[in-house]
């Protein structure tokens, strides 16, 4: 039997943080992420299932911040399911067993890094890091937008200096490389 | 130029990429006689109307959905914008 150590996405044996004063970039190895893609014609039996999972439907632009499946909205009939990756490693089986034939369900656990960025600048960061719209955005919204030419998306979440990013695993240190820098050009 | 998206709200243009004319989604059948002539013109012929115009765009930096916008060519001014599926789907596409 192998004996094999997993590492993260920035390729440490743990989670990454970088704390400065005003902001902490923390890079999240805990989650768990499947998509749910609602097929032509069942969306109905689709929503339904996605309710009883979540408790609501995410709507246009929302995630639905629920324990342990949480969900965001990535365009029409289409969603992304998070989960603690401790418990819910296989997510996608998970969900397949539940959505049947009503959705697509694809693994995404190793398609995206995931960083948690808290502090009391974090508007300031988020807006010299991209184009949405913090200052607008309530607990909840999330939204898909690009940071350094990477489509990303950015969710802000229940406490008011905290916000998701989830970019594309294959560009972890470009990702990192443009949150350190925001961080040390606001210092 | 904002671009007032269906399900999203008003976003910049700068968001979204430009394909071309949304006559595009009416993709000739392959088994009808005059096939060859019909995606020849399919392929190569475009109007250049100088006013009003549809248009698809796609949300490169958004949701990813494809959108059937109706601009004027000469202001600029966006009179409509529909989700391309919805378009489709009511031309009898994708059922």
């Amino acid at each position: 039997m192998h004996n094999l150590k997993s590492i993260t996405a920035l390729g440490g044996t743990e989670s990454r943080i970088d704390a400065f004063t005003h902001i902490t970039i923390a890079e999240n190895d805990g989650v768990a992420l499947a998509s749910v893609a609602a097929r032509l014609g069942k969306e109905k039996k689709c929503h339904t299932i996605l309710k009883k999972l979540l408790g609501a439907v995410p709507e246009a632009g929302r995630a639905q911040l629920h324990d342990p499946e949480a969900g965001f909205w990535m365009g029409p009939d289409q969603w992304m399911i998070g989960a603690p990756r401790a418990t819910h490693e296989l997510l996608a089986d998970d969900l397949k067993g539940r959505f049947g034939d009503t959705a697509s369900v694809t693994e995404q656990t190793g398609a995206w890094v995931c960083f948690d960025i808290t502090g009391p600048a974090m508007p300031d960061f988020c807006e010299r890091l991209c184009a949405v719209p913090i200052r607008q955005m309530v607990a909840g919204d999330a939204r898909r937008t690009v940071i350094h030419h990477l489509g990303c998306f950015v969710i802000r979440r229940e406490t008011d200096d905290h916000i998701r990013i989830l970019g594309a695993r294959a560009s972890t240190q470009t990702l990192h490389h443009a949150l350190i820098i925001t961080a040390k050009a606001m210092a | 130029m904002i671009i007032n998206h269906p399900l999203l709200g008003p976003r910049d243009s700068a968001e979204f990429t430009y394909l071309g004319d949304a006559k595009l989604i009416d993709r000739p059948d392959a088994t009808s006689e005059n096939a060859a002539q019909e995606f020849y013109e399919y392929a190569y012929l475009r109007d250049n109307p100088a006013g009003w115009h549809e248009e698809l765009w796609f949300h490169e930096a958004g949701d990813r959905s494809w959108l059937v916008v109706t601009r004027n060519t000469l202001t600029h001014e966006i009179s409509k914008v529909e989700l391309a599926r919805d378009v489709a789907r009511s031309r009898g596409r994708s059922k």
